[in-house]
């Protein structure tokens, strides 16, 4: 049980920054996922927690005690790596006992834990088996329980799913969310899947380019996402991008997105985007947010004609693109409500959700 | 000490806080360099001084106590019996290298025809050459060679032909050189080439078939270039091994009828070790070195290449 | 219409293709045994021969019968070479010197190829290809040099090295210490790097890595790399007849063929005997650990 402190930290690799000057405070028992595309150096900032790589600057803190020149083995943190990293040699239990032996614990704590943890994985009729004899989601469980009988202050995770199928990959990360519960360790956990960032963490890490983008509970980047990056990179199918120009209308303010279509920006938010007033900037609004107009419109609710491009329908919905000004947009709409390709559909932009960022410092406004 | 210089500028570039991590990783390279202390004391006093010290004695005479410059080796360039033993080992080598990739290419087709639970039996005879030690493997031949025995020239004689002089007879003790050679390095290109052969995907010969390609097309444009790479390297090592070969010539004809089988390393010995004449022995050995050289560059060249390709 | 003779013209002539095609390879398998056999005979000759002089008296030898046959079939070659001190002297001697160079061989190159492949140090890629090179430089280039050496080094310490048996636990590591090394690399190199980085988070230092987790995975090239340290060892030939003379140093190679063939009288069925005897280790390992023995001869190229 512990918090993780980072500050200031720093990784180069010959004068290449692969992460940049990072600050993270982890609460005790705190579930964190580091999320963001391959080279944003997430995993670095983990193997750097780890100990398993050495850092350029700054220090990190584990229980405010600074660790930066701890050797991994006295760090007292467990890992879980993308390929499993079973001793192929050992049993299952021996892989999962390994760490204590090494320790010298008495034999009947390490039979206790390894049971302990066996039973909490379910893997209790696998302890004899080699890794070589097990499926990928039982490798997967022996590497987890190999990090929950050292009940180490810290769970590290390097993308633990990407090597299973997809249904596996749901399955497991419950199982992961469900040990969490059950042991309540603070847990550090790398992703590029920003599914299982928003389904797994307490707290979401939105990595780029080497530096944090934002920090924050998964609904709270969903909804108010800080750049333009977080904004595109959580959600899925991704948030509609359009070019916009933010026009004074009287004493509010229209955003035009093409000869044709201008939105009134709803009035509580007219304060707030009135420096912008003038600029050149991108609107991003989700595709849920883009729906079949109805008749019953509640407020904040702008219209307009779109030609249905393509169709998709997924049974409890469907999506559709058109474009606006050549740009792409999907839309999701009632698999009732009718839609045909190559037909024009009455489309209501929901603005209460409606996002403007500024182009060139890419923030939302 | 350039590591230690190293760490010094990193020292300055960061702040002091760094030193405790930087004595972990000096610790780290120290250690590992201890682990191969051995290993570097056994190349340098057992491999490279005594290569270096070779190039020394070459240029002493006899006696081992005047400097001669490059006398022993004028000397050597008079004398008719080195250009013979020159043209001898190259000749050896050559043919003797040709012959076992040749052997080895078609017994590995033959071996890979078969079906495939009897391969490693085939597999497990046919090296068995390469596993006797070649100075015993010898003297089995020598005893089918021996002139009054030969099993070989009792077949011959029961077949209506006259008997060969196998060892007696400088052409045909060149050839029985090659012979066992060949008999005993043909096992080892075999085995390479079957790995090579299973390396290559079934698809490509069967997108070759559909292409309208014949067995021997098939071969040309599929097996080989697929199996450039190994063929290339197993010649180079061969060619190395074959060169320096010393066992087969020592124990079968030691160099002779009359000095017409001698290679370069029997010389070496007959010269240096027999004769007493360090330098004069230390000179021929010498002379193995460029050949050696080139095939090293060119294996060198191959594997950094695919060292390259894998990372 | 149409369509329907595009498929006739198609099929028209695919279908006798096909029964050609298994007929050739049916052919193609019967050549095929048909050559394995006769280059089995070849590569089988000489250590068959050795095997049926070794059974023939003198007697019968010198009597000039059918060669390939034995007619009176006589286990006294056996039973004189293994009562006999010499011979089992040689035996000592060979399995002794083997013996202690492999493990010289596996104490210098596997912390060397573990060093090599996982902590990078200054040195250390050139290193690694050095160790390589080595392995390339023959024991012909080499034993003059060594064999002044050792004199002057005599000359200097007054330790005997020249015609001491243990002078070749000295030079055999030369010649499989870089090949070890050189296929222990690949070996080590190949295991996935989180392996380590597991066993590091587990709390275990170089040593436990090395000795828990690499020799226990990358066993069968330990394995290969033994079988290769040991038939180098028993094989080689001109480092002892170099470096040793009187009889009781001499390995089995080099006291076969220096003290069975006396003169000009050959007692071949001796001679014969004692190479098959010297043969067997070498192939008594490889008919056991056959696939460890093709993995190592095939690592050298293949690896790295």
């Amino acid at each position: 049980m512990a918090q993780v402190t980072l500050r200031k930290v720093v990784k180069k690799y010959d004068e290449v920054e692969a992460v940049s000057a990072i600050d993270l405070d982890i609460a005790d028992k705190e579930f964190v996922v580091l999320v963001g595309p391959s080279g944003c150096g997430k995993s670095t900032t983990l193997r750097m927690i780890a100990g398993l790589e050495d850092i350029t600057g700054g220090e990190i803190a584990v229980d405010g005690e600074i660790v930066n020149d701890v050797p991994p083995k006295d760090r007292d943190m467990a890992m879980v790596f993308q390929n499993y990293a079973l001793y192929p040699h050992m049993t299952v239990y021996q892989n999962m006992s390994f760490g204590l032996r090494l320790k010298h614990f008495p034999k009947e704590e390490i039979e206790k834990r390894v049971q302990e943890a066996a039973r909490i994985l379910d893997i209790t009729d696998l302890l004899d088996r080699k890794p070589r004899q097990l499926s990928g989601g039982q490798r997967q469980r022996v590497a987890m329980g190999r990090a929950i009988v050292r009940n180490p202050k810290v769970f590290l995770f390097d993308e633990p799913l990407s090597n299973l199928d997809a249904k596996l990959r749901v399955q497991m990360r419950t199982e992961i969310k469900r040990v969490h519960q059950k042991v309540r360790t603070t847990t550090v956990y790398v992703t590029h899947d920003q599914v299982e960032a928003m389904t797994l963490a307490d707290r979401v890490v939105v990595m780029n380019r080497g530096r944090i983008e934002q920090i924050g509970a998964p609904n709270f980047l969903y909804h108010s996402p800080a750049t333009r990056f977080v904004a595109g990179f959580i959600g899925s199918p991704a948030m509609n991008f359009l070019p916009c120009r933010l026009e004074q209308a009287g004493d509010g303010l229209n955003v035009r997105l093409s000869d044709s279509i201008a939105f009134a920006v709803p009035a509580e938010r007219v304060q707030r985007y009135r420096p912008a007033a003038g600029k050149e900037l991108t609107f991003g609004i989700r595709p849920e947010h883009l729906t079949e107009a109805k008749t019953n419109g509640s407020k904040n609710l702008a219209t307009f004609d779109a030609g249905i491009e393509v169709v998709e329908p997924m049974g409890n919905e469907t999506m559709v693109f058109f474009s606006i000004s050549g740009t792409e947009v999907c839309g999701r709409i009632d698999p009732n409500a009718g839609a045909r390709v190559g037909a024009s559909m009455k489309m209501a932009a929901h603005l209460d959700h409606m996002h403007l960022i500024d182009n060139a410092s890419g923030r939302v406004l | 000490m350039v590591d230690a210089a190293i760490s010094d500028v990193r020292e300055l570039s960061t702040p002091a806080k760094r030193t405790g991590m930087r004595r972990m990783l000096q610790r780290k390279s120290s250690i590992a360099f201890l682990m191969t202390l051995p290993l570097i004391l056994l190349i340098g006093l057992l491999v490279l001084y005594p290569a270096f010290y070779a190039v020394h004695l070459a240029t002493l005479n006899k006696s081992m106590q005047r400097f001669v410059g490059l006398s022993n080796f004028t000397f050597l360039f008079n004398r008719e019996t080195f250009w013979m033993v020159v043209r001898q080992s190259c000749i050896f080598a050559l043919t003797a290298v040709i012959f076992k990739a040749l052997i080895g290419f078609v017994v590995a087709h033959f071996v890979h025809n078969v079906p495939a639970n009897k391969q490693r039996r085939w597999r497990g005879i046919l090296l068995i050459p390469w596993v006797i030690p070649p100075a015993m493997s010898t003297l089995a031949w020598l005893w089918l060679f021996d002139p009054s025995y030969s099993a070989f020239n009792w077949i011959l004689v029961h077949l209506g032909l006259s008997p060969v002089a196998w060892t007696g007879d400088a052409y045909w003790a060149r050839f029985s050189v090659i012979l066992i050679n060949v008999w005993f390095g043909a096992p080892f290109f075999l085995i390479m080439y079957l790995a090579a052969l299973k390396s290559v995907p079934d698809q490509l010969y069967e997108a070759a078939q559909i292409d309208g390609a014949n067995w021997w097309q098939r071969i040309w444009f599929v097996t080989l270039p697929m199996m450039r790479n190994i063929i290339a390297i197993t010649v180079l090592f061969s060619t190395i091994v074959t060169f320096a070969n010393f066992d087969i010539v020592q124990v079968l004809t030691a160099g002779g009828p009359i000095d017409k089988t001698h290679v370069f390393a029997t010389w070496a010995f007959r010269l240096g070790i027999q004769g007493g004449d360090i330098p004069l022995g230390a000179s021929v050995s010498l002379f193995m070195f460029p050949i050696l050289a080139v095939c090293a560059i060119f294996i060198l060249r191959d594997i950094r290449r695919r060292g390259n390709e894998a990372s | 219409m149409t369509a329907a003779t595009v498929v006739m013209d198609k099929s028209a002539p695919t279908r006798p293709r096909y029964g050609s095609m298994s007929r050739d390879r049916r052919w193609a398998l019967r050549w095929s045994y048909f050559f394995l056999v006769l280059f089995a005979i070849f590569f089988l000759t000489p250590p068959l021969y050795m095997f049926i002089t070794s059974l023939k008296t003198s007697a019968e030898i010198s009597a000039a019968t059918n060669p390939w046959w034995v007619y009176h079939p006589s286990l006294t070659n056996y039973i004189e070479l293994l009562t006999s001190s010499t011979y089992i002297i040689f035996f000592r001697n060979s399995a002794i010197v083997s013996i202690f160079v492999v493990c010289i061989t596996m104490i210098i190159s596997v912390p060397a190829a573990f060093a090599l492949a996982r902590m990078k140090f200054w040195g250390s890629a050139v290193l690694a290809t050095g160790v390589f090179l080595t392995y390339l430089i023959p024991d012909t280039l080499l034993f003059i040099p060594l064999f002044k050496m050792f004199a002057v080094f005599n000359e200097w310490t007054d330790i005997q090295l020249i015609n001491k048996w243990w002078v070749l636990l000295i030079v055999y590591p030369t010649l499989t210490v870089p090949f070890c090394t050189w296929i222990m690399i690949g070996y080590f190199a190949s295991i996935p790097k989180e392996l380590d980085e597991a066993a590091l988070m587990d709390g275990a230092n170089y040593r436990q890595i090395l000795f828990k987790i690499f020799i226990p995975v990358a066993l069968p090239g330990l394995i290969a790399a033994t079988i290769f340290a040991f038939t180098v060892s028993w094989a080689q030939f001109l480092y002892p007849l170099a470096f040793t003379t009187s009889p009781d140093q001499l390995v089995l190679p080099v006291g076969i063929i220096t003290t069975l063939i006396k003169g000009d009288v050959f007692n071949w069925g001796q001679i014969m005997t004692g190479a098959l005897l010297g043969a067997a280790p070498p192939l008594i390992i490889y008919a056991f650990l056959m696939d460890y023995y093709i993995a190592g001869l095939t690592a050298g190229a293949t690896k790295g």
